[in-house]
């Protein structure tokens, strides 16, 4: 079978300690979470910690507080399963309910954290694979070789961010709490994400997320479409993330992400502007959807081919926003 | 869904009472518990990586990482000197060839000069940890000389690449066929129209949940004992001392119970020689239990099969001339692969008749993982191929396509063009309860755009009639010895793959002995103590171990009714077996005792009672070159009926329910044969939507996919609803009637589901899987299809031409120059009856 390379393990008691820590290993320590994306990566050897700093146990890590009214703060530590069945967040933001609830399988769900999802390691047919498997191509860029196998020109890595949760924190706008030695940094869901499939977080490696904070609902309608093979297991290949906010029954302020077609999560604004200011009827559908379309760029190194792939960006958002039409809470 | 007329209950709870309320065992017929799955259910089976034993070493292999090239140099001394490796070997340490045919002994345990695929095992290592084993096998370090490598059948054929093997019929063609039933040039003439295709099937593997594991224990005198993940024990004992070169005397397999086999565990493996010599070089036990990407390499999967179809059909539908051709990728090894080319051209003749008949085939080397046999072997493709062919046939005739098969069957008790003897044939009676319970005929063309229902049946052999390797011995033994406490000990060679061989072996002898299932206690898989079966695979294993466990049983009845007939003085034919106890049938309650007090008399009056049974297969009747592929002692047959939901914007395919109907001849457990026709639809979804084994040919050839993850079968979530319908037709050569359930049922489900496309949105998708992208791509272009049209350039060779019984042939092939000249027709086109 394969096996988990060396390392060592802590599990710090305070937040305090856990940043401690981190600051002083540097980049060769990680945090560790659920375990469920970091683990098989470390059988694999595309990380070997020598160090990995445990955060189950520190205090509020996990948990939702706050209100729909006011706005629900969720710990980073908070496992998908927890998150999924909580009917608050449900019933306020059922497009994060779904993204959560079609992550992995419930087991992975039972272990994996929203944290964890957030901070997903992107993937590639070319890097997740075994080391042995990677030394007869002679590696990739994202780790141990030189060139991006997806496309041998490019200069950047181009595996592609697979979260489900983190277009939809983009799309209704969340908050995240990092947490290093230096201190407590809050930062937009969006500005977490880089277009590099290397460095795909701006985070700084030491810096811990602590806390997801969500808007107040304030007639927000929200919902998540996931393209992929099999209804459990598999990641996505597209995920649609759509937050409308309705006055009356005119559309007063739109997002639309896409999500697992590029690096990081990409916003569509051309197509968000032109859902803005108007009811949600078939011809507003019709063109933010042709509009969302050239927003999907996606490589081929997920399952299915690229070119169904940006065709499904058009189908798919389009059912997306006809599902808002009914939604009700 | 379970059968309609499933049983379930206890041994003894069955619906046949014995003579004077003295039930009958009533065991073959009921849904009796799983022998084993009491113990799979509180997870203490033993599988083989379960196994552990002091002082035991760890193995990890060595694998190529280039496709194609010749071994220069291999040092090993940065291995060999790290502190825990006990030892390493190279292919110098064993240079002996092995295979399972006789005519592809073509592999080593490990390459002594050549690599011919990533993943072709390279060194070994033991070491007293996993851990220290894997770095030890990443020290090791191979110079290689690369040669060109080849990964497609087309640039096989234009003879690009270097040559794979020495071996073969030419370049980098292993094997080809050409093999002509009748005249096909005059059955077209007599035809009406004329159809043509081209279709492939891609390749796919097994994706057993158990990965391959075995574990090789020394003994002091020398011997050496292998448990190991096998189908085949006694093949696998065969390799074992012909590459250890040692007395088959001193090796001793094992087989564990497998964690699901599908053909994947059928041939001897280089690991389960490699952990033997090691075991044998160290003096301690070695284990190795592959990763899943090994098991990937492993493969012995579905070949990928291109076909080209030209069929002559009158109007009436029938079929007056069919020219099948396929060409299968085989990999870098031979495997079963001459075997598996002639199964795509030998069971298109047993389910609808075929006035004359030509089958050519060629199966090539590649640089990746070799093909073998998986569930179906070799049929799935070319059945595929001929229902959705028929398909277009129905269409362009304006038929039913159910209508169709009904109206052209081949007849029970029949002989095909091809010299296959078919005895009950249940197909039709398939083909009435899959129409009727789909409303098949109310829906078929009727329904809105975007819903579709396809029909597609199938034929399916219940054991080979000749084994891996020439020999007039029986395929199959059992031993049974009878305990005076009433315990039955029974002794054979087969293994439970999890297809349930083991239950319905203790049904077999419980039934015969009116005893109770829990009375026995099996013994199998273990060439030292138990008489050899040939293994878990061609579906053979109820029809011919149950043969032999009813000779032996009735043997040791008869034994016990001569006793039990003394004592209660009465004729022998008198007595009776049945709920445990041994009785006078004209007078039960009176004249009666226990099954162990019958043993008692029987081993007082005969001694120790231990009895035999085996089973030969019936001779074939075909006598030509290549007749050896395709007959059986019996035939099963399927028909399923599916209904698909497909997108017509997207493409996106749901099947919504599956109507299956087979002919099992008789169930002798109702719950495992639903159960295996269950996993047989469920295995062939994932053929026909998903299931790819491909390769990048632009990156050395790697397995673009060799994870559970991201090798896309299906889940649970995928499953759609299975309405299964058993027909029982007893087959006169079948236990009890009994016939093979294990594989037949999956190969209906490709091609009703390729039909229930063409039905939902009017595109023809040639070739599996299925899937999103193809049918897009299919609504968008001109012809409405997607599939192949290319085929590779092969030279066939000289055909050999067998008359058909019809034409008064007997089986054996013309000589050549009698064959250029033609045969004259003696009989009508069709069937002997």
């Amino acid at each position: 079978m394969m096996r988990l390379p060396k390392f060592r393990y802590v599990e710090p008691r305070s937040l305090k300690d856990a940043a401690s820590i981190l600051a002083t290993e540097g980049p060769s320590a990680m945090p560790l979470a659920g375990g469920t994306d970091l683990f098989p990566n470390m059988k694999r050897r595309h990380q070997t910690p020598k160090t990995l700093v445990a955060l189950g146990a520190l205090p509020r890590f996990a948990g939702v507080r706050g209100s729909a009214p006011k706005g629900f703060s969720i710990g980073a530590g908070t496992t998908l399963t927890a998150l999924e069945e909580h009917g608050g967040i449900r019933r306020a933001w059922p497009g994060l309910h779904e993204a959560v609830k079609s992550i992995s399988t419930p087991i992975l769900r039972n272990m994996g954290t929203l944290g964890g999802n957030i901070c997903l390691d992107t993937r590639c047919n070319y890097y997740n694979q075994n080391y042995e498997w990677r030394r007869a191509i002679h590696f990739c860029m994202k780790c141990d070789g030189d060139t991006c196998w997806v496309a041998p020109g490019s200069d950047t890595c181009l595996a592609v961010s697979s979260s489900d949760s983190a277009p939809m924190l983009c799309a209704l706008d969340a908050r995240l709490h990092l947490v290093s030695k230096a201190g407590e940094r809050t930062i937009a869901a969006r500005e977490l994400f880089a277009r590099d499939g290397i460095k795909y977080l701006t985070k700084a490696p030491e810096e811990i997320l602590t806390q997801i904070d969500l808007p107040p609902v304030d007639g927000w309608r929200t919902t998540y479409r996931k393209l992929r093979r099999r209804e459990a297991f598999d990641f996505p290949v597209l995920g649609i993330a759509v937050a409308l906010r309705f006055e009356q029954e005119v559309v007063a302020e739109a997002r639309l992400w896409l999500g697992a077609v590029a690096e990081a999560p990409i916003e569509a604004a051309a197509a968000a502007k032109a859902l803005a200011g108007r009811p949600l009827a078939d011809e507003a559908i019709e063109e933010a959807s042709r509009l969302a379309f050239p927003v999907a760029k996606p490589v081929d190194n997920t399952d299915f081919g690229v070119r169904w792939r940006k065709e499904m960006s058009r189908i798919m958002t389009r059912d997306a926003l006809r599902s808002l039409r009914s939604q009700t809470r | 869904m379970a059968a309609p007329d499933d049983k379930p209950g206890a041994p003894g709870a069955g619906p046949q009472k014995g003579v004077g309320g003295i039930p009958r065992a009533g065991v073959v017929g009921a849904s009796v518990t799983k022998v084993d799955g009491p113990a799979k259910c509180a997870g203490q089976t033993k599988f083989a990586d379960d196994l552990v034993l002091p002082r035991m070493l760890f193995c990890k292999v060595h694998r190529a990482h280039v496709p194609h090239a010749r071994i220069v140099r291999i040092d090993t001394s940065k291995a060999e000197a790290m502190p825990g490796v006990i030892a390493v070997m190279t292919g110098k340490d064993l240079p002996i060839p092995f295979g399972i045919l006789p005519v592809s002994q073509d592999e080593h345990a490990l390459c002594p000069d050549k690599v011919r695929f990533v993943g072709d095992p390279v060194a070994a290592v033991a070491a007293t940890s996993e851990d220290i084993a894997f770095d030890a096998m990443n020290a090791i370090e191979v110079e290689y000389e690369p040669l060109d490598p080849v990964f497609s059948m087309h640039d096989a054929a234009d003879g690009r690449g270097a040559r794979i093997h020495d071996y073969g019929d030419e370049g980098n063609i292993h094997k080809k066929v050409a093999l002509e039933f009748g005249d096909v040039a005059r059955g077209f003439a007599e035809a009406d129209e004329v159809f043509e295709d081209v279709l492939f099937y891609e390749g796919n593997t097994h994706l057993p949940m158990e990965q391959h594991a075995a574990l090789a224990l020394p003994e002091p005198d020398g011997k050496v004992t292998i448990w190991s993940s096998t189908q085949t024990p006694h093949y696998l004992h065969r390799a074992l001392a012909k590459v250890l070169e040692m007395p088959p005397s001193r090796i001793r397999v094992i087989a564990c119970p497998n964690g699901g086999g599908f053909g994947g565990k059928s041939d001897p493996f280089n690991h389960e020689i490699v952990v033997a010599a090691l075991a044998l070089r160290t003096g301690r036990p070695v284990k190795i239990c592959l990763t899943r990407e090994e098991v990937f390499y492993c493969h012995r999967g579905r070949h990928p099969v291109l076909m080209a179809i030209k069929s002559g059909v009158k109007k009436d539908g029938s079929i007056s001339a069919l020219h099948f051709r396929s060409y299968l990728d085989g990999g870098a090894y031979g495997s079963y692969g001459v075997a598996s080319t002639y199964y795509t051209g030998a069971l298109q003749t047993v389910t609808y008749p075929i006035a004359n008949y030509r089958f050519e085939g060629a199966r090539f080397f590649t640089n990746k993982p070799p093909c073998g046999p998986k569930r179906g072997h070799g049929t799935p493709q070319p059945r595929f191929g001929l229902e959705v062919h028929l398909d277009k046939i129905a269409a362009r005739l304006g038929m039913n396509p159910a209508d169709l098969r009904l109206k052209h069957l081949v007849p029970p008790n029949s002989l095909t063009a091809n010299y296959l003897k078919v005895g009950s044939m249940g197909l039709g009676a398939c083909i009435e309860k899959v129409v009727a319970g789909s409303g098949f005929r109310e829906k078929h063309g009727r329904l809105p755009r975007g819903k579709g229902i396809g029909i597609a049946c199938s034929s399916y052999i219940c054991g080979a009639g000749l084994p891996i390797y020439w020999n007039s011995m029986p395929h199959t033994g059992v031993q049974l010895r009878l305990d005076r406490g009433g315990g039955v000990a029974v002794f054979c060679g087969e293994i439970d793959i999890g297809q349930g061989s083991d239950t319905v072996l203790a049904q077999f002898v419980a039934e015969v002995l009116g005893i109770d299932p829990l009375d026995i206690r099996l013994c199998v898989g273990d060439t030292d103590l138990t008489p050899v079966d040939l293994g878990s695979y061609s579906s053979r294993v109820t029809l011919m171990m149950g043969n032999a466990a009813i000779q032996a049983a009735e043997r040791a009845r008869e034994l016990l009714a001569k006793a039990v007939a003394a004592k209660l003085e009465i004729p022998g034919e008198r007595v009776g077996f049945g709920g445990g106890r041994v009785y006078d049938v004209e007078n039960p309650e009176a004249k009666r005792m226990t099954f162990a007090e019958a043993v008692v008399l029987a081993e007082s009056r005969f001694g120790t009672i231990g009895t035999v049974g085996s089973y030969v297969p019936p001779p074939s009747a075909g006598r030509y070159r290549g007749a050896g592929v395709g007959p059986s002692p019996a035939y099963s047959y399927s028909a399923a009926v599916i209904e698909v939901d497909v997108d017509p914007d997207s493409g996106w395919i749901k099947v919504e329910r599956v109507h299956v109907a087979h002919d099992i001849g008789r169930s002798i457990n109702p719950v495992l044969v639903v159960g295996q026709v269950e996993g047989s639809i469920y295995m062939g979804l994932g053929e026909a939507l998903m299931e790819e084994q491909v390769f990048r040919a632009n990156r050395q050839g790697v397995h673009k996919i060799p994870s559970l993850l991201e090798y896309k079968s299906p889940t649970t979530m995928e499953m759609p609803e299975v309405v299964t319908y058993l027909v029982e037709d007893p087959d006169p050569n079948g236990p009890f009637g009994a016939k093979e359930v294990g594989q037949g049922p999956l190969l209906p489900v490709p091609p009703a589901i390729a039909n229930a496309v063409y039905d939902a949105v009017g595109v023809r998708v040639d070739e599996v899987p299925i899937t999103p992208e193809k049918i897009l791509k299919a609504l968008d272009s001109p012809q409405k299809r997607y599939g192949p049209t290319r085929l590779p350039r092969v030279e066939w060779p000289e055909t050999t031409r067998v008359p058909t019984p019809w034409e008064g042939g007997t089986g054996k092939a013309l000589e050549p120059e009698k064959a250029a000249a033609k045969a004259e027709p003696i009989g009508p086109g069709g069937v002997r009856r």
